[in-house]
């Protein structure tokens, strides 16, 4: 601790924790009131639960009356499915506009630049007539079709400044030794992507995991709901049951708050790429 | 993809690759050209095209011009929740920019002083609402604005503001607002993050060199820290455009479709998957919801167009 802590410095610790508070203040509050009872909840809505007022029959409910698992597999298997091809694909492509010199290299890179600023969710009439056409309607693969077209322009231009960081020497010597371009993507520049990765993940996993729109226009039923789709349908089935309410929102909330705790270092030093050093 | 496989590399050009036919080249791009012309430009193209189509009741398209663009804009039965829509999102993007933009560049400038205890926990703590659901956002803001629940009362009351309280998800005239501010509370902290991470790339020596030249901190922030993160505000403004331009999940869960109270909350997204799929009583139109999404998405090019010619060229970058 240092000794001289100025005024003008706790003024700003005051300002950050009252702002601090409102951000996480109504997460936490849902949180709380998951484990209450729907007295508590409405006579103590600041309070924790206690011997007395705790209960999980909220829980119980959502997992009685709706298919809350299964959402989580879909969710987690569109999620990472259409991660792992974003970044193998986008990859792929990264390297070849930032690697080679070639012929339309410049226009098909403002071509994949296109997808950043146009939001693909503009194209959802003709996105549903073909997955009406390909008999895709309500199966992940759908998603995971849109989701990986959404997110490959970010990651190539992301993963594109990423290889141009990687010294020249490693591939160049390769090339001397008469290594194949394939192999020296596959076993030089894929393994050095890694850090990247994490930057990727912000910018595509996010928005995948709490996608509503597409899952609502693409994947509505069969079982083929995520876990954002789910608690919508739930919560507008159940808006007057409070716990349950309560308790759909927690499971929604958790596995993104234990995932973000455990890695929020990395997404923030995504997000502040090469600022924080 | 033909094209670049045989136009083969110019040898002037090449940089790494000199005398080689780059079948690879092909190869590495296609996947991805593939999935992206496919599943994103093929239907933004066929999503305009078939703005300019109408459908009759066996299923037949007829090329019809720009009439459903003239239906869209003066039909009195379109054109006033178009424009109704339209002028909500301007009102939904206005309170984005003033409201999430200041507090992000607040916030940013606060936790880019030196040597500041506790920082990433702040950072850490101030971005979890960014991460979650716009969805999920939506149900949390609506138990807790909820008059039955009263917590958001309760809360008021406490610091002697119990008086202002009122159902504002519920009223006409408060809705609107209302979402805004939920939606800036959920992203302020990206404006945060990205201010935050150009105000660190500002060097020491010349927030020195200021200082000794005796700015105070006023002038160091207008003319020295200001100037240098402008860039940064733009790609924010335009993120925050054409995200709000785009922005359906949170008037969805919170209104449902119609956006109400009597279509108060309506923006352009929400009107785009009325007029896609229907609702109530009215039938959805595929032309019609294409004629909603090209809308869009001029005014999305327009914004961006402006930003890159208008803005993004006035602004010198400056790297260190």
């Amino acid at each position: 601790m240092r000794p001289n802590i100025r005024p003008g410095r706790i003024a700003v610790h005051i300002a950050l924790v009252l702002y601090t508070i409102l951000a996480i203040g109504p997460i936490a509050l849902i949180l709380i009131n998951a484990f209450k009872t729907r007295r508590a909840i409405f006579s103590d809505p600041l309070g924790f639960p206690d011997a007395r007022t705790f209960t999980t029959i909220g829980f119980d409910q959502v997992f009685t009356k709706s298919d809350f698992g299964l959402y989580f597999v879909n969710s987690l298997t569109v999620t990472v499915v259409s991660l792992g091809l974003i970044i193998l694909i986008g990859a792929m492509a990264a390297w070849a506009l930032t690697e080679y010199r070639f012929r339309g290299n410049t226009i098909i890179a403002l071509y994949m630049a296109i997808g950043i600023m146009v939001p693909i969710r503009l194209g959802s009439v003709s996105i549903l007539r073909m997955m009406v056409e390909l008999n895709l309607v309500n199966t992940l693969t759908a998603l995971v079709l849109v989701y990986v077209a959404q997110g490959l322009p970010l990651a190539i231009l992301i993963l594109g400044e990423f290889i141009q960081q990687i010294p020249r020497d490693l591939r160049d010597a390769a090339r001397c030794d008469g290594v194949s371009e394939y192999r020296i993507f596959a076993s030089i520049i894929l393994p050095l992507i890694t850090p990247a990765i994490a930057t990727v993940a912000v910018f595509t996993m996010v928005p995948i995991w709490n996608d509503l729109w597409f899952p609502l226009i693409l994947a509505p039923g069969d079982g083929k709901q995520t876990v954002t789709l789910g608690v919508q349908q739930f919560i507008g089935q159940y808006v007057t049951d409070w716990n349950a309410v309560l308790a759909s929102l927690t499971l929604a909330i958790a596995p993104i708050l234990v995932l973000y705790l455990l890695f929020s270092r990395y997404l923030v030093r995504g997000l502040t790429a090469g600022a924080v050093k | 993809m033909s094209d670049i496989t045989a136009s083969g590399v110019q040898p002037a050009e090449s940089v790494s690759v000199r005398s080689r036919f780059p079948v690879h080249v092909a190869v590495f791009l296609a996947p991805a050209l593939a999935i992206y012309t496919l599943f994103s430009i093929y239907p933004l193209i066929d999503t305009i095209r078939l703005s300019f189509y109408t459908g009759d009741e066996s299923g037949a398209r007829h090329f019809a011009g720009l009439a459903n663009f003239y239906t869209l804009l003066t039909d009195p039965a379109w054109s006033g929740h178009f424009w109704n829509a339209l002028r909500n999102n301007l009102v939904f993007f206005a309170v984005h920019m003033v409201v999430q933009n200041a507090i992000g560049l607040g916030l940013a400038m606060l936790l880019s002083l030196p040597r500041l205890t506790g920082g990433s926990v702040y950072r850490t703590l101030l971005f979890l609402p960014t991460m979650l659901s716009v969805v999920i956002i939506g149900f949390i803001w609506q138990l807790m604005l909820n008059p039955l629940w009263g917590i958001a009362e309760k809360i008021l009351s406490a610091v002697g503001l119990g008086s202002f309280f009122g159902p504002w998800l519920g009223q006409e005239t408060t809705a609107l607002i209302t979402i805004s501010l939920i939606s800036v509370w959920q992203f302020v902290g990206i404006p945060m993050m990205l201010i935050y991470a150009a105000l660190l790339n500002i060097p020491d020596d010349l927030l020195d060199a200021a200082i000794v030249d005796g700015a105070g901190p006023f002038s160091v922030f207008w003319f020295v820290r200001l100037p240098l993160i402008l860039p940064t505000l733009g790609v924010v403004s335009i993120l925050t455009f054409v995200a709000n331009f785009n922005a359906f999940d949170l008037i969805y869960a919170i209104k449902g479709a119609l956006a109400g109270p009597n279509f108060s909350t309506d923006i352009l997204g929400t009107f785009f998957y009325r007029t896609f799929f229907g609702y109530q009583l009215q039938v959805g139109s595929p032309t019609m919801g294409a004629t909603v999404a090209t809308a869009m998405l001029i005014i999305i090019l327009l914004g961006v167009l402006i930003y890159l010619f208008g803005v993004q060229r006035r602004l010198q970058r400056h790297t260190f």
